[in-house]
């Protein structure tokens, strides 16, 4: 387990009291890895919630200070970003399902604080899905991808429209219509998830995911990515709605029990067994057990958790061994097989690689 | 210890070894590179500025070499790295030391959000800071140099950077970029300015950095109040005259001018809002530098 827990990032999460005593020499490694994980603001609101703030040395300081007013920044912003996208579908009548960060905001869920947001997800039921999108251009959001190909393989195979960017803000909007892709093996259906979800209260329209598919939809994305550059601050997402939601009693049982229903144990045994290992997320006993029966099985996991346990470092020089490139590019195949049958999966690289060749030569 | 205390050979190992940590008013940049141009840019133009010991902390790490790829040999090309990983694409290798500067404006404008970093160039005199923010091609950097060679403390020719809680500006003291005509007026206004070499042919036009005077250097950590903001406008031939400039203008000006001024929300308003409101506010066309220095003293003197 070494090889994961020691990064700067995730010791100090674990243990953000221990940083008062920490060298100028460790606070220049965090800052850098940190930088890199995308967790730099959330660090600096841990610090504060410790009230250590004022230990930290003034020039590490300066850079916690500049990460805490963009986080503050950014959550102004999805914040008015939601309320675009709600007037935008008033007149559909369609429910928004915030996902991820924005939902971890409105639901006011210690996941947002000091968390860093690159766009804003929804959700919404496939039938509407036309619907939505034609509103949304309507008000001035119009698609990324103007390529037939990207068109047909996000609009065909995966569990969203090509990503949305409105033509004057410039922010990006992913529609989504379920949580994994289309083609992919595990199969969780977008309807139990829709039924499920919870009205914000004062914000009429806009939805979240109820606490156990959170933490379930969290963990697939994960777990299904294909690019784990931000898998810490992920992880750190996890640790948090598992911390929150955790203080129910009743909670983990209704977890276990969701993500057999919804087929997504396994990337539950993953969520559980690295958020527990890289930062001691304290989990019911009976949780780790009955996670365990939806892990892979026993032979394949020291191979995984020798993989996890390299990308879900910081993606940085400092926070790297001789093997974390490999892991990364490992987990970037494994994730196409699971989003992919194999003869589509094999297509689509195909693609891929014919257009990067095309590409290459408009360069010259 | 400064720069100019590190024999060239002592700089160059720290350099292509361990790296060079440099400070620049309240950043400290380690900065690594085994290119010549490099070193000789920074024993020139850093000479006087301090460097920080390696168990201390730097800010940003950045690394300065020729990528990895077969135009190497054909065309040498140099590469700007910030931890790692390039935010550039890479220029020709003539161009490094230019590059380093950038690279290094590029750090503080990226990331130095506890400031309010206005695309400005700031100078000083008796404790009170002026502000020249403008679009490029305005005349403001050839006009920061020119008041810094006539007695005026230059805090920075690039990004003021404005701390939201005091209002002050925070000096970086490093060289000002001079670009195509501007060179030889600054050569001809100031024989004694140390500039180095002309780099031609960048996405600039000719540049060539202006050394920052070392009584500037020397207060690196001195920060100033802003007194005045200050529009400037070269126009060939022009009789250098300040006019009035209505403070809401002033403030749009700086607010455009500004990188981060969406990050800041309501505190980059009132900070922006406090400093036009304490600051006397003009625009200034000017042909000429002698004549506008000399309006420039008569200026800091009616203060």
């Amino acid at each position: 387990m070494t090889i994961a827990r020691t990064d700067a990032v995730s010791r100090a999460l674990r243990d953000p009291r221990a940083l008062a005593a920490w060298s100028l020499a460790q606070w220049e490694n965090l800052v850098r890895q940190a930088r890199s994980a995308n967790l730099l603001s959330r660090l600096a609101v841990l610090l504060d919630d410790e009230g250590l703030q004022h230990r930290v040395p003034e020039a590490p300081r300066a850079h916690l200070d500049a990460a805490r007013i963009v986080a503050h920044a950014q959550e102004e912003a999805v914040r008015r970003e939601v309320a675009y996208i709600r007037k935008a579908l008033t007149r559909t009548g369609v429910d928004v399902v915030l996902l991820k960060g924005a939902a971890y905001l409105f639901a006011e869920l210690p996941a947002a604080r000091g968390r860093l947001f690159s766009d804003v997800d929804i959700l919404v039921p496939g039938s509407a899905l036309a619907e939505v999108e034609a509103a949304l251009m309507l008000h001035g959001w119009a698609t990324t991808h103007h390529d037939p190909y990207d068109q047909r393989y996000y609009r065909e195979w995966m569990h969203e429209l090509p990503p949305m960017m409105h033509v004057t803000r410039q922010t990006v909007l992913d529609v989504h219509h379920a949580i994994v892709p289309t083609t992919a093996r595990l199969k969780p259906q977008s309807g139990k998830l829709l039924a499920a979800s919870r009205p914000v209260p004062g914000e009429p329209g806009v939805r979240t995911l109820a606490p156990a598919d959170m933490v379930l939809h969290s963990a697939a994305h994960l777990f299904l990515n294909e690019e784990l550059s931000s898998g810490l601050r992920d992880l750190a997402d996890l640790d948090s709605l598992l911390r929150h939601f955790g203080q129910d009693p009743g909670f983990w049982t209704e977890l276990v029990a969701r993500a057999r229903e919804l087929d997504l144990a396994r990337p539950l045994y993953y969520a559980v067994r690295y958020a527990t290992c890289i930062l001691e997320t304290p989990v019911a006993v009976q949780m780790v057990e009955e996670s365990d029966g939806g892990g892979p099985p026993a032979l394949l996991r020291p191979l995984m958790d020798g993989l996890f346990l390299r990308a879900l470092r910081p993606d940085h020089v400092c926070a790297a061994d001789r093997f974390t490139a490999l892991a990364r590019s490992a987990l970037y195949v494994r994730a196409h097989w699971l989003r992919m049958p194999p003869m589509l999966l094999a297509r689509h690289l195909a693609v891929k690689a014919f257009r990067r060749q095309e590409d290459r030569r408009g360069d010259r | 210890m400064i720069v100019s205390d590190l024999s060239p050979i002592e700089l160059a190992r720290q350099l292509t070894g361990p790296g060079l940590r440099l400070r620049t008013g309240p950043v400290v940049t380690r900065i690594q590179s085994p290119l010549a141009a490099v070193a000789e840019g920074i024993s020139l133009h850093y000479a006087e500025h301090p460097i920080e010991q390696p168990e201390g902390f730097a800010d940003f790490h950045v690394r300065l070499g020729r990528p990895h790829s077969v135009r190497r040999w054909l065309r040498p090309q140099v590469v700007f790295q910030f931890d790692g990983a390039p935010p550039f694409l890479p220029l020709p290798a003539e161009q490094a030391f230019p590059m380093l500067e950038w690279g290094l404006n590029w750090c503080i404008s990226a990331h130095c959000h506890q400031y309010l970093v206005v695309h400005a160039a700031a100078i000083e005199r008796s404790g009170r800071a002026l502000l020249l923010p403008a679009p490029p091609g305005a005349g403001k950097s050839t006009l920061c140099a020119g008041l810094v060679s006539r007695g005026w403390r230059l805090l920075s020719d690039e990004l003021a950077l404005i701390d939201p809680s005091s209002g002050d500006i925070a000096p970086l003291a490093r060289p000002i970029s001079l670009k195509n005509a501007s060179i030889d007026v600054i050569r001809r206004f100031s024989p004694e300015a140390v500039l180095g070499p002309t780099v031609h042919d960048t996405l600039k036009g000719s540049v060539a950095h202006l050394k920052a005077p070392l009584e500037s250097v020397e207060r690196a950590t001195e920060p100033a109040r802003p007194r005045w903001i200050v529009l400037p406008r070269y126009e060939a031939s022009a009789a250098a005259r300040f006019e009035p400039l209505g403070k809401g203008r002033a403030f749009m000006q700086l607010a455009d001018s500004a990188f981060n001024y969406n990050l800041h929300g309501r505190s980059g308003f009132e900070t922006l809002a406090q400093m036009v409101e304490a600051c006397d506010c003009y625009e200034f066309a000017y042909g000429d530098l002698e004549e506008a220095a000399a309006l420039y003293d008569e200026l800091a003197a009616s203060a």
